[in-house]
């Protein structure tokens, strides 16, 4: 066990010293593999915020019952009882008509234009929270309202939630398959520093198999440094992600505010962070296997 | 110690090196190996750590049949030869040092013991005071010497060198000589493949001679 432990030792330290040994090249493979890493976390930290957001502007589904502006307040007293009796409604409000025109007539821009109506264009409304938010059971719900007398439209709110889900999931796709692309690059990185360095190395592996060397003794400081090199990109890709999260969250903030919604980036938070590193080195280590199986030859 | 049946040793192309070879080495023996360039004794000592494997017959080494030696086998055999390579294998890029800590460092001896090890071991072949020296700044015999302690670092029982003392002038041959009769004194089998047998001081070493693969009588 010690001297399994020795043995790991010393090939991560042969390893960081062939690293530091060659400075340039280890840098330029670091850039490499980081700009390649930083294009799917970067999109990956995108995807992570605007879901964020989306969550926090339509926190529940809700469904927006329209009244026909011919309809009077017997019906409206009578699809506000059946509203709250329902078994799969969890709450009305009713939002009557003289409230929306007087709040309108209080927004920007619109105002004046309401002003200038004869009459009041807006009818009275509830809006309704369901117990199950399930596209399926809003949907079931949009339908039997719409059958009320007197009810004119009846409109699902999260509607558009969904679309963005969908977007969302899309977009999520695109930057799985970009990070699937990307990290064939970089095990094709460490695959070829590997192969030179097996080259460069080639005296000494013959000495050492000579020696009495075992393959896992050759082959354990190219593990190391594919794993180190891999590590080293991933810092590159985590600093590019950083530096352009901090650069970003200003503007981003200040364009949020000015549609009404406060909004900070987020960084990269510990545990990404963490699966970003890992799996850089895990590809990193991968490479090197796969340049030991083919350049390593007994 | 080491014994060779019926050896035969054919290479790629129809060249035979070994035909029908049977000796034996016991422990504790210093033997010369000598014959004509081309007479098989270099595939003779590469057959001992598994270098080469034979085509026909055994090469059992500490009572382990080589030739039969599973690949995962062999660094373990290995460990346990001091093999000085004809053309030396030493390593260039580190220093004296260094290239005889490398057997310890492959056994896994740990740095403090190993530190020791290298220095007695560097004492032995008198290169103590040049451990922190690049092999390039060595001269022949120096080298020689290095091939050697980091021969004899690891305490092999057996000793194996193939032409050690080629390249060298007279005084600097007999210095290597004495260092291999110093080794086989302590009780190491010793076996050296030479054109210099004269240095050996062949009266009181037991020889073999090879020629065209085959024992010479």
């Amino acid at each position: 066990m010690k001297g399994w432990l020795l043995h790991h030792r010393k090939a991560a330290e042969q390893a960081l010293h062939r690293l530091v040994a060659t400075p340039v090249n280890t840098l330029l493979s670091a850039m490499v593999v980081g700009i390649a890493l930083a294009l799917p976390a970067g999109g990956n930290m995108l995807l992570v915020n605007v879901q964020q957001l989306a969550q926090r502007i339509a926190a529940a589904p809700q469904l927006s019952v329209f009244m026909s502006l011919e309809s009077g307040k017997k019906e409206v007293d009578e699809t506000e009882s059946r509203l709250r009796h329902h078994p799969q409604v969890r709450d009305v409000r009713f939002v009557p008509r003289e409230d929306t025109l007087r709040r309108l007539k209080q927004s920007e821009g619109i105002g004046e234009v309401i002003e200038s109506l004869p009459r009041n264009p807006f009818p009275d409304a509830f809006v309704v929270l369901p117990r199950s938010e399930t596209p399926e059971a809003l949907e079931t719900l949009r339908a039997e309202f719409v059958k009320y007398p007197g009810v004119e439209h009846v409109q699902l709110d999260s509607a558009w939630v969904q679309k963005l889900d969908a977007l969302l999931r899309l977009a999520r796709l695109a930057v799985t398959l970009l990070a699937a692309a990307l990290g064939t690059a970089l095990v094709a990185v460490t695959f070829n520093t590997i192969r030179l360095q097996i080259l460069t190395q080639d005296a000494e592996i013959e000495v050492s198999r000579l020696l009495g060397a075992t393959d896992a003794f050759i082959r354990r400081p190219f593990y190391y440094f594919g794993a180190l090199q891999g590590l080293a990109g991933g810092a590159v890709a985590w600093l590019v992600v950083l530096c352009t999260t901090l650069l970003l969250r200003g503007p981003v903030s200040e364009l949020a505010s000015l549609y009404g919604v406060g909004f900070t980036l987020y960084v990269l938070p510990l545990p990404e962070s963490i699966l970003l590193f890992a799996l850089a080195a895990l590809l990193g280590w991968m490479g090197a296997w796969l340049s030991l199986s083919r350049h390593l030859h007994d | 110690m080491i014994r060779f049946e019926q050896v035969d040793k054919r290479y790629p192309g129809g060249i035979t090196a070994l035909a029908d070879l049977t000796l034996s080495i016991e422990s504790g023996e210093m033997v010369i190996l000598s014959g004509h360039s081309g007479a098989g004794k270099s595939t003779l000592l590469k057959l001992i750590p598994a270098i080469e494997r034979p085509t026909q017959g055994m090469v059992i080494v500490n009572g382990q049949n080589v030739s039969a030696l599973k690949r995962a086998a062999v660094p373990y055999l290995r460990r346990n030869l001091g093999v000085i390579f004809q053309d030396q294998k030493l390593l260039y890029d580190r220093s004296v040092f260094n290239n005889v800590m490398l057997p310890l460092a492959i056994a896994g001896v740990p740095p403090r013991d190993a530190g020791r090890r290298v220095r007695a071991a560097l004492d032995k072949v008198g290169l103590l005071d040049r451990e922190k020296a690049m092999p390039v700044a060595l001269s022949g015999g120096e080298q020689q010497r290095l091939a050697i302690a980091r021969a004899v670092v690891a305490r092999p029982s057996i000793l194996v060198a193939d032409e050690p003392t080629a390249h060298l002038d007279d005084d600097t041959a007999r210095d290597i000589v004495a260092v291999f009769r110093s080794f086989n004194q302590v009780g190491v089998t010793v076996l050296v493949a030479t054109h210099h047998e004269a240095l050996f001081a062949p009266n009181m070493t037991r020889r073999i001679t090879l020629s065209h693969g085959r024992l010479a009588q």
